[in-house]
Protein backbone atom coordinates (compact mmCIF):
# COMPACT_ATOMS: atom_id res chain seq x y z
CA UNK A 1 0.00 0.00 0.00
CA UNK A 2 2.75 2.39 0.99
CA UNK A 3 4.66 1.58 -2.15
CA UNK A 4 1.63 2.08 -4.34
CA UNK A 5 0.96 5.45 -2.81
CA UNK A 6 4.48 6.61 -3.47
CA UNK A 7 4.49 5.52 -7.09
CA UNK A 8 1.13 7.14 -7.74
CA UNK A 9 2.48 10.37 -6.29
CA UNK A 10 5.36 10.27 -8.74
CA UNK A 11 2.91 9.78 -11.59
CA UNK A 12 0.86 12.76 -10.37
CA UNK A 13 3.99 14.85 -10.27
CA UNK A 14 4.98 13.86 -13.78
CA UNK A 15 1.55 14.70 -15.17
CA UNK A 16 1.51 17.99 -13.27
CA UNK A 17 4.91 18.89 -14.66
CA UNK A 18 3.73 18.14 -18.20
CA UNK A 19 0.70 20.37 -17.71
CA UNK A 20 2.84 23.14 -16.22
CA UNK A 21 5.24 22.82 -19.11
CA UNK A 22 2.38 23.28 -21.59
CA UNK A 23 1.02 26.23 -19.63
CA UNK A 24 4.35 28.01 -19.27
CA UNK A 25 6.27 27.19 -22.43
CA UNK A 26 4.47 29.87 -24.50
CA UNK A 27 5.42 32.48 -21.89
CA UNK A 28 9.00 31.34 -21.94
CA UNK A 29 9.03 31.75 -25.71
CA UNK A 30 7.48 35.21 -25.30
CA UNK A 31 10.12 36.24 -22.78
CA UNK A 32 12.97 34.88 -24.83
CA UNK A 33 11.73 36.52 -28.04
CA UNK A 34 11.33 39.89 -26.37
CA UNK A 35 15.09 39.98 -25.71
CA UNK A 36 16.08 39.16 -29.27
CA UNK A 37 17.30 41.47 -31.95
CA UNK A 38 15.41 41.52 -35.24
CA UNK A 39 18.06 39.38 -36.89
CA UNK A 40 17.86 36.71 -34.20
CA UNK A 41 14.14 36.31 -34.86
CA UNK A 42 14.91 34.77 -38.21
CA UNK A 43 17.72 32.47 -37.21
CA UNK A 44 17.48 28.77 -37.97
CA UNK A 45 17.88 26.73 -35.82
CA UNK A 46 15.75 28.83 -33.52
CA UNK A 47 17.34 30.25 -30.37
CA UNK A 48 15.45 29.19 -27.25
CA UNK A 49 17.71 31.42 -25.22
CA UNK A 50 18.85 34.48 -27.17
CA UNK A 51 22.58 34.38 -27.85
CA UNK A 52 22.90 38.15 -27.76
CA UNK A 53 20.13 39.39 -25.49
CA UNK A 54 19.16 43.00 -26.03
CA UNK A 55 16.65 45.49 -24.68
CA UNK A 56 16.14 46.94 -28.13
CA UNK A 57 12.55 45.72 -28.40
CA UNK A 58 11.59 47.28 -25.06
CA UNK A 59 13.28 50.57 -25.96
CA UNK A 60 11.42 50.63 -29.25
CA UNK A 61 8.17 49.69 -27.55
CA UNK A 62 8.39 52.51 -25.04
CA UNK A 63 9.51 55.03 -27.64
CA UNK A 64 6.08 54.49 -29.15
CA UNK A 65 4.38 57.30 -27.26
CA UNK A 66 1.03 55.51 -27.17
CA UNK A 67 2.15 52.67 -24.94
CA UNK A 68 2.59 54.52 -21.64
CA UNK A 69 -0.66 56.30 -22.24
CA UNK A 70 -2.39 52.97 -22.93
CA UNK A 71 -0.94 51.54 -19.76
CA UNK A 72 -2.27 54.47 -17.74
CA UNK A 73 -5.66 54.14 -19.45
CA UNK A 74 -5.81 50.45 -18.61
CA UNK A 75 -4.96 51.14 -14.97
CA UNK A 76 -7.58 53.90 -14.72
CA UNK A 77 -10.27 51.82 -16.41
CA UNK A 78 -9.54 48.77 -14.29
CA UNK A 79 -9.39 50.64 -10.98
CA UNK A 80 -12.55 52.65 -11.62
CA UNK A 81 -14.42 49.65 -13.00
CA UNK A 82 -13.68 47.76 -9.80
CA UNK A 83 -14.81 50.69 -7.62
CA UNK A 84 -17.99 51.38 -9.57
CA UNK A 85 -18.92 47.74 -9.85
CA UNK A 86 -18.22 46.80 -6.25
CA UNK A 87 -20.04 49.79 -4.81
CA UNK A 88 -23.10 49.61 -7.01
CA UNK A 89 -23.54 45.85 -6.86
CA UNK A 90 -23.00 45.61 -3.11
CA UNK A 91 -25.60 48.33 -2.56
CA UNK A 92 -28.12 46.46 -4.68
CA UNK A 93 -27.23 43.18 -2.99
CA UNK A 94 -27.85 44.83 0.39
CA UNK A 95 -31.29 45.97 -0.70
CA UNK A 96 -32.16 42.52 -2.03
CA UNK A 97 -30.90 40.61 0.98
CA UNK A 98 -31.67 42.84 3.94
CA UNK A 99 -34.53 45.18 3.04
CA UNK A 100 -38.00 43.85 2.46
CA UNK A 101 -39.78 45.61 -0.38
CA UNK A 102 -42.62 44.75 -2.67
CA UNK A 103 -41.63 43.02 -5.90
CA UNK A 104 -38.08 42.32 -4.79
CA UNK A 105 -38.21 38.73 -6.07
CA UNK A 106 -39.49 39.84 -9.45
CA UNK A 107 -36.88 42.58 -9.74
CA UNK A 108 -34.14 40.13 -8.84
CA UNK A 109 -35.40 37.76 -11.52
CA UNK A 110 -35.21 40.59 -14.06
CA UNK A 111 -31.64 41.27 -12.95
CA UNK A 112 -30.71 37.64 -13.45
CA UNK A 113 -32.40 37.27 -16.81
CA UNK A 114 -30.46 40.27 -18.14
CA UNK A 115 -27.38 38.03 -17.96
CA UNK A 116 -28.77 36.03 -20.86
CA UNK A 117 -28.16 38.83 -23.35
CA UNK A 118 -24.66 38.58 -24.81
CA UNK A 119 -22.57 41.74 -25.08
CA UNK A 120 -22.57 41.35 -28.86
CA UNK A 121 -26.23 42.29 -28.94
CA UNK A 122 -25.57 45.36 -26.83
CA UNK A 123 -22.48 46.86 -28.37
CA UNK A 124 -23.98 48.70 -31.35
CA UNK A 125 -26.70 50.42 -29.26
CA UNK A 126 -24.17 51.07 -26.52
CA UNK A 127 -22.12 52.97 -29.04
CA UNK A 128 -25.19 55.09 -29.90
CA UNK A 129 -26.09 55.68 -26.26
CA UNK A 130 -22.56 56.73 -25.41
CA UNK A 131 -22.64 59.06 -28.40
CA UNK A 132 -25.83 60.58 -27.07
CA UNK A 133 -24.37 61.35 -23.65
CA UNK A 134 -21.12 62.50 -25.28
CA UNK A 135 -19.02 59.77 -23.77
CA UNK A 136 -17.82 57.86 -26.83
CA UNK A 137 -14.09 57.99 -26.99
CA UNK A 138 -13.72 58.75 -23.30
CA UNK A 139 -12.65 56.22 -20.71
CA UNK A 140 -16.01 56.57 -18.97
CA UNK A 141 -17.70 54.86 -21.89
CA UNK A 142 -16.05 51.62 -20.84
CA UNK A 143 -16.27 52.20 -17.09
CA UNK A 144 -19.89 53.28 -16.75
CA UNK A 145 -21.54 50.02 -17.89
CA UNK A 146 -19.93 48.36 -14.84
CA UNK A 147 -22.57 50.08 -12.73
CA UNK A 148 -24.90 47.20 -13.53
CA UNK A 149 -23.46 43.72 -13.14
CA UNK A 150 -26.06 41.12 -12.39
CA UNK A 151 -23.62 38.31 -11.57
CA UNK A 152 -21.92 40.52 -8.98
CA UNK A 153 -25.23 41.41 -7.35
CA UNK A 154 -26.10 37.73 -7.28
CA UNK A 155 -22.78 36.72 -5.74
CA UNK A 156 -22.88 39.38 -3.03
CA UNK A 157 -26.51 38.73 -2.25
CA UNK A 158 -25.70 35.08 -1.51
CA UNK A 159 -22.93 36.24 0.79
CA UNK A 160 -25.04 38.85 2.60
CA UNK A 161 -27.91 36.45 3.19
CA UNK A 162 -25.59 34.41 5.37
CA UNK A 163 -25.08 37.39 7.71
CA UNK A 164 -27.38 37.14 10.68
CA UNK A 165 -30.08 39.80 11.01
CA UNK A 166 -29.39 40.19 14.72
CA UNK A 167 -26.40 42.41 13.93
CA UNK A 168 -28.64 44.71 11.97
CA UNK A 169 -31.42 44.76 14.54
CA UNK A 170 -28.95 45.62 17.28
CA UNK A 171 -27.48 48.43 15.18
CA UNK A 172 -30.83 49.86 14.23
CA UNK A 173 -31.99 49.84 17.87
CA UNK A 174 -28.88 51.89 18.60
CA UNK A 175 -30.16 54.34 16.00
CA UNK A 176 -27.69 53.61 13.19
CA UNK A 177 -28.89 54.69 9.77
CA UNK A 178 -29.16 52.20 6.88
CA UNK A 179 -26.12 53.76 5.21
CA UNK A 180 -24.13 53.34 8.38
CA UNK A 181 -25.25 49.73 8.77
CA UNK A 182 -24.31 49.05 5.16
CA UNK A 183 -20.86 50.61 5.29
CA UNK A 184 -19.88 49.74 8.84
CA UNK A 185 -21.36 46.28 9.33
CA UNK A 186 -22.31 44.61 6.07
CA UNK A 187 -19.41 45.58 3.83
CA UNK A 188 -16.64 44.59 6.26
CA UNK A 189 -18.31 41.23 6.76
CA UNK A 190 -18.25 40.51 3.02
CA UNK A 191 -14.61 41.34 2.44
CA UNK A 192 -13.61 37.95 1.05
CA UNK A 193 -16.42 38.00 -1.48
CA UNK A 194 -15.53 41.58 -2.38
CA UNK A 195 -11.89 40.64 -3.03
CA UNK A 196 -12.96 37.72 -5.21
CA UNK A 197 -15.25 40.02 -7.11
CA UNK A 198 -12.52 42.65 -7.47
CA UNK A 199 -10.31 40.04 -9.12
CA UNK A 200 -13.05 38.91 -11.49
CA UNK A 201 -14.09 42.44 -12.45
CA UNK A 202 -10.49 43.65 -12.66
CA UNK A 203 -9.52 40.77 -14.92
CA UNK A 204 -12.49 41.45 -17.17
CA UNK A 205 -11.79 45.18 -17.38
CA UNK A 206 -8.06 44.81 -17.95
CA UNK A 207 -8.42 42.19 -20.67
CA UNK A 208 -11.65 43.33 -22.32
CA UNK A 209 -11.40 43.66 -26.06
CA UNK A 210 -14.75 44.14 -27.80
CA UNK A 211 -16.12 47.16 -25.90
CA UNK A 212 -12.90 49.22 -25.88
CA UNK A 213 -12.45 48.38 -29.56
CA UNK A 214 -15.85 49.85 -30.36
CA UNK A 215 -16.09 52.68 -27.84
CA UNK A 216 -12.53 54.04 -27.73
CA UNK A 217 -11.70 55.20 -31.20
CA UNK A 218 -8.73 57.53 -30.89
CA UNK A 219 -5.25 56.46 -30.03
CA UNK A 220 -4.89 58.46 -26.83
CA UNK A 221 -7.74 56.45 -25.31
CA UNK A 222 -6.53 52.99 -26.32
CA UNK A 223 -6.14 50.34 -23.64
CA UNK A 224 -3.21 47.91 -23.64
CA UNK A 225 -4.94 45.05 -25.49
CA UNK A 226 -6.18 47.46 -28.16
CA UNK A 227 -2.81 49.11 -28.73
CA UNK A 228 -1.16 45.70 -28.74
CA UNK A 229 -3.40 44.56 -31.56
CA UNK A 230 -2.80 47.79 -33.45
CA UNK A 231 0.95 47.13 -33.13
CA UNK A 232 0.19 43.66 -34.45
CA UNK A 233 -1.28 45.23 -37.56
CA UNK A 234 1.58 47.71 -37.91
CA UNK A 235 4.61 45.54 -37.19
CA UNK A 236 3.21 42.11 -37.84
CA UNK A 237 6.60 40.47 -38.32
CA UNK A 238 8.53 42.19 -35.54
CA UNK A 239 7.77 39.60 -32.94
CA UNK A 240 10.40 40.85 -30.50
CA UNK A 241 8.44 44.10 -30.24
CA UNK A 242 5.09 42.31 -30.06
CA UNK A 243 6.28 39.86 -27.38
CA UNK A 244 7.64 42.73 -25.29
CA UNK A 245 4.21 44.31 -25.65
CA UNK A 246 2.50 41.06 -24.65
CA UNK A 247 4.66 40.86 -21.53
CA UNK A 248 3.88 44.47 -20.59
CA UNK A 249 0.18 43.76 -21.10
CA UNK A 250 0.02 40.70 -18.87
CA UNK A 251 2.50 41.57 -16.12
CA UNK A 252 0.48 44.16 -14.14
CA UNK A 253 -2.52 41.84 -13.92
CA UNK A 254 -0.30 38.99 -12.78
CA UNK A 255 1.08 41.18 -9.99
CA UNK A 256 -2.40 42.33 -9.03
CA UNK A 257 -3.53 38.71 -8.89
CA UNK A 258 -0.59 37.68 -6.71
CA UNK A 259 -1.31 40.62 -4.41
CA UNK A 260 -5.05 39.93 -4.14
CA UNK A 261 -4.43 36.19 -3.80
CA UNK A 262 -2.88 36.88 -0.40
CA UNK A 263 -6.19 38.22 0.83
CA UNK A 264 -7.98 35.42 -0.96
CA UNK A 265 -6.46 32.58 1.01
CA UNK A 266 -6.51 34.18 4.46
CA UNK B 1 -34.86 41.77 7.58
CA UNK B 2 -35.13 45.49 7.96
CA UNK B 3 -38.46 47.22 7.49
CA UNK B 4 -41.34 45.86 5.51
CA UNK B 5 -44.17 46.37 3.06
CA UNK B 6 -44.89 49.95 2.19
CA UNK B 7 -41.91 51.80 3.58
CA UNK B 8 -39.65 49.13 2.10
CA UNK B 9 -39.26 50.71 -1.32
CA UNK B 10 -38.41 54.08 0.17
CA UNK B 11 -35.57 52.51 2.10
CA UNK B 12 -34.40 50.15 -0.62
CA UNK B 13 -34.55 52.66 -3.44
CA UNK B 14 -31.33 54.62 -2.73
CA UNK B 15 -29.42 51.35 -2.64
CA UNK B 16 -30.98 50.08 -5.83
CA UNK B 17 -30.69 53.34 -7.76
CA UNK B 18 -27.25 52.89 -9.41
CA UNK B 19 -28.09 49.36 -10.53
CA UNK B 20 -31.51 50.39 -11.78
CA UNK B 21 -30.06 53.23 -13.84
CA UNK B 22 -27.50 50.80 -15.22
CA UNK B 23 -30.14 48.18 -15.92
CA UNK B 24 -32.16 50.70 -17.88
CA UNK B 25 -29.31 52.46 -19.73
CA UNK B 26 -27.04 49.52 -20.46
CA UNK B 27 -29.46 46.62 -20.71
CA UNK B 28 -33.11 47.50 -21.44
CA UNK B 29 -32.48 50.46 -23.70
CA UNK B 30 -29.77 48.73 -25.77
CA UNK B 31 -31.97 45.67 -26.22
CA UNK B 32 -34.82 47.84 -27.46
CA UNK B 33 -32.59 49.87 -29.77
CA UNK B 34 -30.92 46.75 -31.09
CA UNK B 35 -34.29 45.19 -31.91
CA UNK B 36 -35.40 48.33 -33.73
CA UNK B 37 -32.15 48.67 -35.67
CA UNK B 38 -32.36 45.04 -36.73
CA UNK B 39 -35.55 45.97 -38.60
CA UNK B 40 -33.85 48.70 -40.65
CA UNK B 41 -31.35 48.89 -43.46
CA UNK B 42 -29.24 51.48 -41.63
CA UNK B 43 -25.69 51.51 -42.94
CA UNK B 44 -24.10 53.29 -40.01
CA UNK B 45 -23.03 56.14 -42.30
CA UNK B 46 -25.87 58.52 -41.47
CA UNK B 47 -25.62 59.79 -37.92
CA UNK B 48 -28.48 58.82 -35.69
CA UNK B 49 -29.63 60.70 -32.64
CA UNK B 50 -31.54 58.76 -30.02
CA UNK B 51 -33.21 61.80 -28.55
CA UNK B 52 -34.35 63.65 -31.65
CA UNK B 53 -36.11 61.89 -34.44
CA UNK B 54 -35.02 58.35 -33.63
CA UNK B 55 -38.41 56.88 -34.39
CA UNK B 56 -38.80 58.78 -37.68
CA UNK B 57 -35.37 57.46 -38.56
CA UNK B 58 -36.48 53.91 -37.82
CA UNK B 59 -39.66 54.46 -39.79
CA UNK B 60 -37.83 55.85 -42.83
CA UNK B 61 -35.38 52.98 -42.93
CA UNK B 62 -37.82 50.29 -41.89
CA UNK B 63 -37.55 47.08 -43.89
CA UNK B 64 -39.33 44.67 -41.54
CA UNK B 65 -37.85 41.23 -41.13
CA UNK B 66 -35.88 41.43 -44.37
CA UNK B 67 -32.52 41.32 -42.57
CA UNK B 68 -33.47 38.12 -40.79
CA UNK B 69 -34.71 36.60 -44.03
CA UNK B 70 -31.57 37.46 -45.95
CA UNK B 71 -29.37 36.16 -43.11
CA UNK B 72 -31.14 32.82 -43.24
CA UNK B 73 -30.56 32.44 -46.98
CA UNK B 74 -27.02 33.87 -46.99
CA UNK B 75 -24.49 31.13 -47.75
CA UNK B 76 -21.77 33.00 -45.89
CA UNK B 77 -23.80 33.04 -42.70
CA UNK B 78 -24.27 29.27 -42.75
CA UNK B 79 -20.59 28.83 -43.40
CA UNK B 80 -19.84 31.11 -40.44
CA UNK B 81 -22.20 29.22 -38.14
CA UNK B 82 -20.70 25.90 -39.21
CA UNK B 83 -17.26 27.32 -38.32
CA UNK B 84 -18.48 27.97 -34.78
CA UNK B 85 -19.70 24.38 -34.52
CA UNK B 86 -16.47 23.06 -35.97
CA UNK B 87 -14.60 25.01 -33.29
CA UNK B 88 -16.80 23.52 -30.57
CA UNK B 89 -16.16 19.98 -31.83
CA UNK B 90 -12.42 20.58 -31.79
CA UNK B 91 -12.42 22.42 -28.49
CA UNK B 92 -14.96 20.97 -26.09
CA UNK B 93 -13.89 17.28 -25.73
CA UNK B 94 -10.22 18.08 -25.17
CA UNK B 95 -11.04 20.98 -22.91
CA UNK B 96 -13.29 18.81 -20.71
CA UNK B 97 -10.87 15.90 -20.36
CA UNK B 98 -7.81 18.07 -19.80
CA UNK B 99 -9.37 20.50 -17.36
CA UNK B 100 -10.81 17.64 -15.31
CA UNK B 101 -7.37 16.02 -15.25
CA UNK B 102 -5.82 19.27 -14.04
CA UNK B 103 -8.43 19.53 -11.33
CA UNK B 104 -7.83 15.90 -10.23
CA UNK B 105 -4.12 16.58 -9.99
CA UNK B 106 -4.51 19.67 -7.85
CA UNK B 107 -7.09 17.93 -5.71
CA UNK B 108 -4.82 14.96 -4.96
CA UNK B 109 -3.04 17.26 -2.50
CA UNK B 110 0.52 16.11 -2.86
CA UNK B 111 3.40 18.38 -1.96
CA UNK B 112 3.50 21.39 -4.27
CA UNK B 113 -0.01 21.03 -5.66
CA UNK B 114 -0.66 24.64 -4.61
CA UNK B 115 2.15 25.83 -6.87
CA UNK B 116 0.72 23.91 -9.80
CA UNK B 117 -2.62 25.50 -9.13
CA UNK B 118 -1.11 28.96 -9.59
CA UNK B 119 0.82 27.89 -12.69
CA UNK B 120 -2.26 26.42 -14.35
CA UNK B 121 -4.10 29.71 -13.81
CA UNK B 122 -1.54 31.99 -15.47
CA UNK B 123 -2.85 31.53 -19.05
CA UNK B 124 -6.31 32.43 -17.78
CA UNK B 125 -5.06 35.75 -16.44
CA UNK B 126 -3.40 36.66 -19.71
CA UNK B 127 -5.25 39.01 -22.00
CA UNK B 128 -6.49 37.27 -25.13
CA UNK B 129 -4.65 39.70 -27.37
CA UNK B 130 -1.32 38.86 -25.71
CA UNK B 131 -2.06 35.13 -25.62
CA UNK B 132 -3.15 35.06 -29.25
CA UNK B 133 -0.04 36.95 -30.36
CA UNK B 134 2.17 34.47 -28.52
CA UNK B 135 0.41 31.57 -30.23
CA UNK B 136 0.63 33.20 -33.63
CA UNK B 137 4.38 33.36 -33.14
CA UNK B 138 4.61 29.81 -31.71
CA UNK B 139 2.80 28.54 -34.79
CA UNK B 140 4.86 30.52 -37.29
CA UNK B 141 5.60 27.98 -40.06
CA UNK B 142 9.30 28.72 -40.59
CA UNK B 143 10.57 30.36 -37.43
CA UNK B 144 8.09 29.05 -34.88
CA UNK B 145 9.27 26.59 -32.22
CA UNK B 146 6.43 24.12 -32.79
CA UNK B 147 7.28 23.39 -36.39
CA UNK B 148 10.98 23.37 -35.54
CA UNK B 149 10.41 20.89 -32.73
CA UNK B 150 8.39 18.69 -35.07
CA UNK B 151 11.17 18.93 -37.62
CA UNK B 152 13.72 17.89 -35.01
CA UNK B 153 11.89 14.61 -34.42
CA UNK B 154 11.54 14.07 -38.15
CA UNK B 155 7.97 15.23 -38.65
CA UNK B 156 6.85 17.71 -41.23
CA UNK B 157 5.11 20.66 -39.60
CA UNK B 158 2.05 22.43 -40.84
CA UNK B 159 1.26 25.88 -42.16
CA UNK B 160 -1.08 26.20 -39.16
CA UNK B 161 -2.86 29.55 -39.32
CA UNK B 162 -1.94 30.04 -42.94
CA UNK B 163 -3.55 26.81 -44.08
CA UNK B 164 -7.25 26.62 -44.73
CA UNK B 165 -7.65 23.23 -43.03
CA UNK B 166 -5.43 23.90 -40.01
CA UNK B 167 -6.44 27.49 -39.22
CA UNK B 168 -9.42 26.59 -37.05
CA UNK B 169 -7.64 23.73 -35.22
CA UNK B 170 -4.86 26.23 -34.45
CA UNK B 171 -7.38 28.63 -32.92
CA UNK B 172 -8.89 25.76 -30.92
CA UNK B 173 -5.44 24.72 -29.70
CA UNK B 174 -4.69 28.21 -28.40
CA UNK B 175 -8.15 28.43 -26.83
CA UNK B 176 -7.74 25.13 -25.00
CA UNK B 177 -4.40 26.34 -23.63
CA UNK B 178 -5.96 29.60 -22.49
CA UNK B 179 -9.17 28.24 -20.91
CA UNK B 180 -7.94 25.00 -19.36
CA UNK B 181 -7.04 26.52 -15.99
CA UNK B 182 -10.32 28.37 -15.73
CA UNK B 183 -12.48 25.28 -16.10
CA UNK B 184 -10.07 23.27 -13.95
CA UNK B 185 -10.75 25.65 -11.06
CA UNK B 186 -14.49 25.14 -11.49
CA UNK B 187 -14.03 21.35 -11.52
CA UNK B 188 -11.79 21.66 -8.47
CA UNK B 189 -14.64 23.29 -6.56
CA UNK B 190 -16.81 20.29 -7.40
CA UNK B 191 -14.17 17.75 -6.42
CA UNK B 192 -13.58 19.42 -3.08
CA UNK B 193 -17.25 19.14 -2.19
CA UNK B 194 -17.32 15.31 -2.48
CA UNK B 195 -17.59 13.71 0.92
CA UNK B 196 -14.37 11.71 1.55
CA UNK B 197 -16.29 8.96 3.34
CA UNK B 198 -17.47 7.66 -0.06
CA UNK B 199 -13.88 7.01 -1.04
CA UNK B 200 -13.09 5.42 2.32
CA UNK B 201 -16.02 3.04 1.92
CA UNK B 202 -14.90 2.21 -1.62
CA UNK B 203 -11.38 1.54 -0.37
CA UNK B 204 -12.66 -0.91 2.21
CA UNK B 205 -14.58 -2.69 -0.53
CA UNK B 206 -11.33 -2.92 -2.49
CA UNK B 207 -12.26 -0.64 -5.38
CA UNK B 208 -9.51 0.29 -7.84
CA UNK B 209 -8.57 3.90 -8.59
CA UNK B 210 -10.36 3.73 -11.90
CA UNK B 211 -13.50 2.23 -10.32
CA UNK B 212 -13.56 4.96 -7.71
CA UNK B 213 -13.28 7.59 -10.43
CA UNK B 214 -15.93 5.97 -12.59
CA UNK B 215 -18.45 5.15 -9.84
CA UNK B 216 -17.97 7.99 -7.37
CA UNK B 217 -16.16 11.00 -8.82
CA UNK B 218 -17.89 11.23 -12.20
CA UNK B 219 -21.48 10.93 -10.93
CA UNK B 220 -20.79 13.23 -7.99
CA UNK B 221 -19.42 16.04 -10.13
CA UNK B 222 -22.00 15.71 -12.89
CA UNK B 223 -23.73 18.98 -11.92
CA UNK B 224 -20.38 20.77 -12.23
CA UNK B 225 -19.66 19.04 -15.53
CA UNK B 226 -23.02 20.24 -16.74
CA UNK B 227 -22.19 23.79 -15.68
CA UNK B 228 -18.80 23.63 -17.42
CA UNK B 229 -20.34 22.33 -20.65
CA UNK B 230 -22.95 25.11 -20.61
CA UNK B 231 -20.44 27.84 -19.88
CA UNK B 232 -17.90 26.67 -22.42
CA UNK B 233 -20.56 26.28 -25.11
CA UNK B 234 -21.79 29.83 -24.55
CA UNK B 235 -18.22 31.09 -24.65
CA UNK B 236 -17.48 29.08 -27.77
CA UNK B 237 -20.37 30.68 -29.61
CA UNK B 238 -18.98 34.07 -28.66
CA UNK B 239 -15.42 33.34 -29.72
CA UNK B 240 -13.87 36.56 -31.00
CA UNK B 241 -10.55 38.14 -29.90
CA UNK B 242 -8.38 35.14 -30.70
CA UNK B 243 -9.74 35.11 -34.25
CA UNK B 244 -9.23 38.85 -34.67
CA UNK B 245 -5.62 38.65 -33.54
CA UNK B 246 -4.44 35.31 -34.86
CA UNK B 247 -5.79 35.48 -38.37
CA UNK B 248 -5.41 38.50 -40.55
CA UNK B 249 -7.81 41.23 -39.53
CA UNK B 250 -9.18 41.81 -43.00
CA UNK B 251 -10.02 38.39 -44.30
CA UNK B 252 -10.40 36.07 -41.28
CA UNK B 253 -8.02 33.34 -42.27
CA UNK B 254 -7.19 31.71 -45.59
CA UNK B 255 -10.33 31.66 -47.71
CA UNK B 256 -12.33 32.84 -44.70
CA UNK B 257 -11.60 29.64 -42.78
CA UNK B 258 -11.90 31.33 -39.40
CA UNK B 259 -14.89 33.56 -40.00
CA UNK B 260 -17.05 33.20 -36.89
CA UNK B 261 -20.26 34.82 -35.72
CA UNK B 262 -19.07 37.63 -33.46
CA UNK B 263 -16.24 38.50 -35.83
CA UNK B 264 -18.78 38.85 -38.65
CA UNK B 265 -21.17 40.90 -36.50
CA UNK B 266 -18.36 43.30 -35.64
CA UNK B 267 -17.26 43.59 -39.26
CA UNK B 268 -20.74 43.92 -40.72
CA UNK B 269 -21.36 46.75 -38.28
CA UNK B 270 -18.12 48.69 -38.36
CA UNK B 271 -16.36 47.71 -41.61
CA UNK B 272 -19.02 46.90 -44.18
CA UNK B 273 -21.62 49.46 -43.12
CA UNK B 274 -24.42 46.99 -42.52
CA UNK B 275 -25.58 48.02 -39.04
CA UNK B 276 -29.12 46.72 -39.42
CA UNK B 277 -27.87 43.41 -40.75
CA UNK B 278 -25.32 43.14 -37.94
CA UNK B 279 -27.95 43.85 -35.30
CA UNK B 280 -30.21 41.17 -36.78
CA UNK B 281 -27.31 38.73 -36.82
CA UNK B 282 -26.58 39.44 -33.16
CA UNK B 283 -30.15 38.40 -32.37
CA UNK B 284 -29.69 35.21 -34.35
CA UNK B 285 -26.59 34.54 -32.25
CA UNK B 286 -28.66 35.14 -29.13
CA UNK B 287 -31.33 32.73 -30.35
CA UNK B 288 -28.75 30.03 -31.08
CA UNK B 289 -27.27 30.39 -27.59
CA UNK B 290 -30.73 30.43 -26.06
CA UNK B 291 -31.77 27.32 -27.98
CA UNK B 292 -28.68 25.45 -26.88
CA UNK B 293 -29.15 26.43 -23.27
CA UNK B 294 -32.71 25.21 -23.50
CA UNK B 295 -31.78 21.87 -25.09
CA UNK B 296 -29.08 21.37 -22.48
CA UNK B 297 -31.54 22.06 -19.69
CA UNK B 298 -33.87 19.44 -21.09
CA UNK B 299 -31.06 16.93 -21.42
CA UNK B 300 -29.81 17.77 -17.93
CA UNK B 301 -32.22 15.38 -16.24
CA UNK B 302 -30.84 12.47 -18.23
CA UNK B 303 -27.25 12.56 -17.06
CA UNK B 304 -26.92 14.97 -14.19
CA UNK B 305 -27.19 13.51 -10.74
CA UNK B 306 -28.51 15.74 -7.97
CA UNK B 307 -29.16 13.06 -5.32
CA UNK B 308 -26.35 14.05 -3.01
Amino acid sequence: MMYKNKSSKIIYHIIAIIFSFIALLPFFWMLSTSFKSRGALLSIPIEWIPKNPTFAAYIRLFSNEGILRAMLNSVIITALSICVSLLSSSMAAFAFSKIKFRGSNLLFLIFLSSMMIPSQVIFIPLYLIMNEIHLTNTLFAVILPCVFQAFAVFMLKQQMMSISDTYLDAASIDGASLMKIFFRIILPMCNTALVTLAIIVGMGAWNDYLLPLVLLTSKENYTLPIILNSLNGQFSTEYNLLMAGALITMLPLLLFYAFAQKYFST
Amino acid sequence: MLSNGRSGWRKAFPFLLPSLVGLFLFSFLPILISLLISLTNWTGMSRVSLTTGFFTFIKNNFIGLKNFKSILVDDEVWKVISHNFYFIILYLPFMLILSLSEALIINSKFKGSGTYRVIFYIPVLTSWVAGALIWKWLLSPTYGPINNALLAIGLKGSLWLQSETMAMPSIALASIWKDLGFYAMIFLGGLKSINPSYYEAANIDGATTFQRFRKITLPMISPITFYVVMLSLINAFQLFPQVMVMTKNGDAGPNGATMVMVERIYKYAFRYGKMGYAAAFSWILFMIIFLFTYIQRRAEKRWVNYDV
